[in-house]
């Protein structure tokens, strides 16, 4: 028996929730800019503390949250509101359905906990790790989630006290730093499942590129996003026969 | 809007946000995904992530898409950030400051 390698192996399980806190550090920055900007963008929306914290806490989805607050302030009524956020985070479904297969073996609450904290980032993290690992801990998953969740609420909330001061975050460029994370996470993506398949992927990038534009001239782009992400997926499975 | 009608408003947007990311979870204890599924699912990550970033360069318009020219220009910098160094907190960063300095400097 090779101890050197158990012992490395023991290293790496020793402390999952641990390691997953660490693997998301790299996301935080994410986090913390985005979360502060909704909390500017929310107090600028006359929305109070409470209605805030609400929001963080409950609905837990940077998008949702900023058109949340577009569509209180063009006085749209509350169904259409629910309705419009129905739709802009019915991509989590697709990124759960793809995350649950390697946690069957957790309890069901255990399961509603993992699938509760599901954000894109860290769908992004776990997926990528599970493309190097195969396989994951749940408390790896709990450490990542419950540190991603904590970050955004504290740096929403920061963003709301901030909001008496700034006005327009956008200025500052931090609406882009969940667009980069996207980019960042799909080279990451490209780069985990091999070169061999780096030209198939790539192929499906333009299918989703084409995809999203022309569906754009039919539907608002949050529902071009979910069609376009079945569609190319589905192109990709005819690829591989 | 007041304060009692925004609550529930809120509360309503939780329970559709919460259920499409919890069904799954509950949906797959039971039912074991034939293999054409998970292999469709497998290319999930690489297509939504695609997706998403394309739907941040394009702003739909009367009758004709058009690319949003300052997500596009900070977009390259940070591509070629993200292949080289492959670090998601440089990206971001780089991202950030890139977006930045073209608000500043190119007001598009």
């Amino acid at each position: 028996m090779n101890s050197s390698v158990e012992n490395v192996q023991y290293e790496q399980v020793k402390h999952p929730f641990l390691q997953g806190i660490r693997d998301c550090i790299p996301t935080l920055l994410g986090y913390i800019s985005i979360g502060v900007a909704f909390g500017i963008v929310g107090s600028a929306s006359q929305l109070n503390m409470i209605e805030i914290a609400l929001l963080t806490i409950l609905v837990y989805a940077g998008s949702a949250q900023f058109i949340f607050c577009a569509l209180v302030l063009s006085g749209t009524p509350p169904l259409v509101i629910i309705f419009t956020i129905f739709i802009v985070n019915l991509r989590h479904f697709l990124m759960s359905l793809s995350v649950a297969p390697y946690f069957t073996k957790y309890s069901y609450l255990r399961n509603i906990g993992f699938g509760s904290l599901l954000t894109d980032e860290t769908f992004g993290v776990a997926i990528t790790k599970l493309m190097q690992t195969k396989e994951m801990s749940g408390r790896w998953l709990d450490g990542l989630n419950i540190t991603a969740y904590a970050a955004w609420i504290v740096s929403c909330l920061g963003g709301a006290l901030l909001g008496k001061w700034i006005t327009a975050p956008e200025k500052w460029g931090l609406d882009f730093a969940l667009i980069a994370m996207f980019v960042a996470l799909l080279v990451l993506q490209l780069q985990s499942v091999g070169k061999t398949k780096l030209t198939k992927n790539l192929c499906l990038i333009g299918i989703v590129a084409i995809l999203m534009y022309i569906f754009s001239y039919f539907m608002p782009l949050h529902l071009a996003v979910i069609l376009s992400t079945i569609f190319a997926a589905a192109i990709g499975v005819v690829m591989d026969r | 809007m007041s304060m009692n009608i925004m609550i529930w408003t809120i509360i309503g947007c939780a329970i559709v946000t919460w259920l499409p990311r919890i069904i799954p979870f509950l949906f797959v204890k039971h039912v074991k995904l034939p293999s054409i599924v998970m292999k469709w699912l497998s290319f999930i990550p690489i297509c939504i992530l695609s997706a998403l970033v394309v739907e941040n360069l394009l702003v739909p318009g009367d009758g004709i898409t058009s690319l949003n020219w300052s997500v596009v220009f900070a977009f390259i910098p940070t591509l070629l950030l993200a292949i080289w160094t492959k670090s998601l907190s440089v990206t971001v960063l780089a991202g950030v400051i890139s977006m930045a300095i073209i608000r500043i400097y190119l007001p598009v």
